[in-house]
């Protein structure tokens, strides 16, 4: 009799062993994966996928990193600080020279890089259409918001007066000269950071943001005026009613409520 | 014959791999680009982890059909040659382990822990618990930890903090588990051991030979599928046996040999049981 209880007793303390190693492993490997795979300022190879899935598709092979003639994606290795395996690239450093033939993307085997996203609709590619990125300016440290005449991003751009244009505004603070502002157009901007890696300022005062990241959206409770075409955005939109009950007292009443005026 | 014939084959393929992959990346080489997460071989043939594919798919991922492909024949070779010859012909970790072992052997912390206090079956549950956290998580949860990515990754792309993997598994392997990451954790492992069941390139024992010195069983990195040794003649049809041939290089009475699987004799015997 002693010897099956034992049998018993192992038995389930042996479940109960799996069972908690189980529960530890999978929660510090939870716990990492949820970590690691958090940084939301990648700047990803043309024709990536959203980065939800991007991260679920990309195998972490390193080919379009073999296939990039300009040494610009790298693999995120350990102690990036990046979601490890992953390509990116840094601008500052080395900006993606928008190659017509776009080698990195057909060699991806996942699709993780999707061909389709860098395509025309007959099939050719065009890198002009990729979405890598968003360039933003900060205008505080931008030399050509003080007034100085550089534009160097706009010439670096491959989109040049399409994706960076310049405005010119007069110069205010002295009365007698020009700005010469460079504006990003986000329709156009590819996120190349071309111009991030020609600006002059000590930091690029012009940097390349995830898209998401730096886009906002109006939404559906507004509309363009006296644009037609901007309807078109709405067709899908939702509208919500919400009901608020009547109050049956009388409004004068209101007046004469003092409660919450005198103490107790 | 050449006195450890076998492993330093193992050694040249590993290595020469490895050279080859940096290659493609450092001078453009197109013998075999990619890493061992997914290779085009001659710029036709695909070969992609199967066990990374499977975490994809797990993940929600859409396979694509050359990754997919790339997975395919992976699982049809690595099933014909025997699974985990992976783990001891290609792996790069494998050589971190077997030095970490060989000092076992050389310092004789064997004879101090002679019982292994963990399972070699944890790396069936570490596939399911990847495969648990892939589904939850949305990403292919092994491939975001996997030292063995770390590692053939740090070889072709760099290394960046990637060494740090490499003296953690040679410190586990050396001081906390014999075998401990080889032949207890590794999930890429036990999926190749899953693979490799039914692989045709086995070890034979011929018991006839055999003087029990029971230096293969001292130096096999899986020394459960040796059980027959002594015992009985029959093939090591186990997929943990990793093919490393290691048991046949330290054979000093030819007990050990390849041999192609018997698949009639194999169920003859079956029958007679």
């Amino acid at each position: 009799m002693k010897e099956t209880m034992t049998e018993r007793r192992k038995f389930f303390l042996t479940i109960a062993r799996a069972t908690g190693l189980a529960a530890l492993g999978g929660l510090v490997w939870s716990a990492y994966v949820d970590e690691v795979t958090a940084n939301s300022l990648m700047l990803r190879p043309p024709g990536a996928l959203e980065e939800e899935d991007f991260l679920k598709t990309c195998i972490k092979c390193g080919m379009c990193v073999e296939a990039c003639p300009f040494d610009t994606l790298k693999l995120a290795a350990p102690g990036d600080n990046k979601p490890i395996g992953t390509p990116y690239f840094t601008p500052r450093e080395v900006p993606c020279y928008m190659c017509t033939d776009i080698p990195c993307v057909p060699v991806c085997p996942t699709d993780a890089l999707d061909i389709t996203k860098v395509s025309k609709p007959n099939g050719e590619l065009d890198i002009n259409i990729s979405k890598m990125g968003i360039a933003v300016i900060d205008t505080k440290n931008c030399i050509a918001f003080w007034g100085i005449q550089c534009d160097a991003c706009y010439r670096a751009c491959p989109l040049l007066d399409v994706a960076i244009k310049i405005e010119y505004e007069q110069n205010t603070r002295t009365g007698k000269h020009a700005f010469l502002k460079p504006v990003v157009d986000s329709d156009f901007c590819t996120g190349c950071g071309m111009c991030e890696h020609a600006c002059v300022t000590e930091k690029a005062s012009i940097f390349v943001l995830p898209r998401d990241i730096a886009l906002g959206k109006a939404g559906d409770y507004y509309i363009k005026g006296w644009d037609k075409n901007d309807e078109k955005r709405l067709e899908n939109a939702t509208s919500q009613t919400t009901k608020t009950e009547l109050s049956k007292e009388k409004a004068i009443d209101s007046l004469n409520d003092m409660e919450g005026l005198l103490d107790d | 014959m050449i006195k450890n014939k076998y492993l330093i084959l193992r050694r040249i393929t590993q290595i020469s791999l490895m050279t080859l992959y940096f290659g493609a990346n450092a001078w453009g080489w197109t013998f075999i680009t990619g890493n061992l997460s997914s290779s085009l071989i001659l710029g036709t043939i695909p070969m992609s982890d199967p066990y990374a594919v499977l975490q994809m798919f797990a993940a929600g991922a859409i396979i694509a059909s050359n990754v997919f492909l790339g997975a395919l024949v992976a699982v049809v070779f690595y099933g014909l040659v025997g699974g985990r010859a992976f783990c001891s012909w290609i792996c790069p970790v494998n050589m971190i382990t077997d030095s970490a072992n060989y000092l076992r052997r050389k310092l004789g912390f064997n004879k101090i822990q002679k019982r292994q206090p963990a399972t070699r079956n944890m790396r069936y549950w570490v596939i399911a618990l990847s495969l648990v956290i892939s589904v939850g998580f949305g990403v292919a949860a092994f491939e975001f930890v996997s030292p063995i990515s770390m590692v053939h990754r740090g070889i072709i792309f760099g290394l960046g903090f990637g060494w740090a993997a490499i003296v953690v598994i040679f410190l586990f392997d050396l001081f906390v588990l014999k075998n401990g990451w080889c032949g207890h954790i590794c999930p890429l492992g036990g999926f190749y051991s899953i693979i490799g069941s039914f692989s045709l390139i086995r070890v034979k024992h011929q018991e006839e030979k055999c003087t029990l010195c029971m230096k293969c069983k001292d130096v096999c990195p899986e020394n459960q599928v040796l059980f027959m040794v002594g015992k009985s003649s029959e093939q090591v049809l186990n997929g943990e046996c990793t093919n490393c041939a290691r048991c046949i290089e330290v054979c000093d009475d030819d007990a050990l040999n390849f041999s192609i699987r018997d698949l009639i004799n194999q169920k003859t015997k079956g029958d007679e049981l």
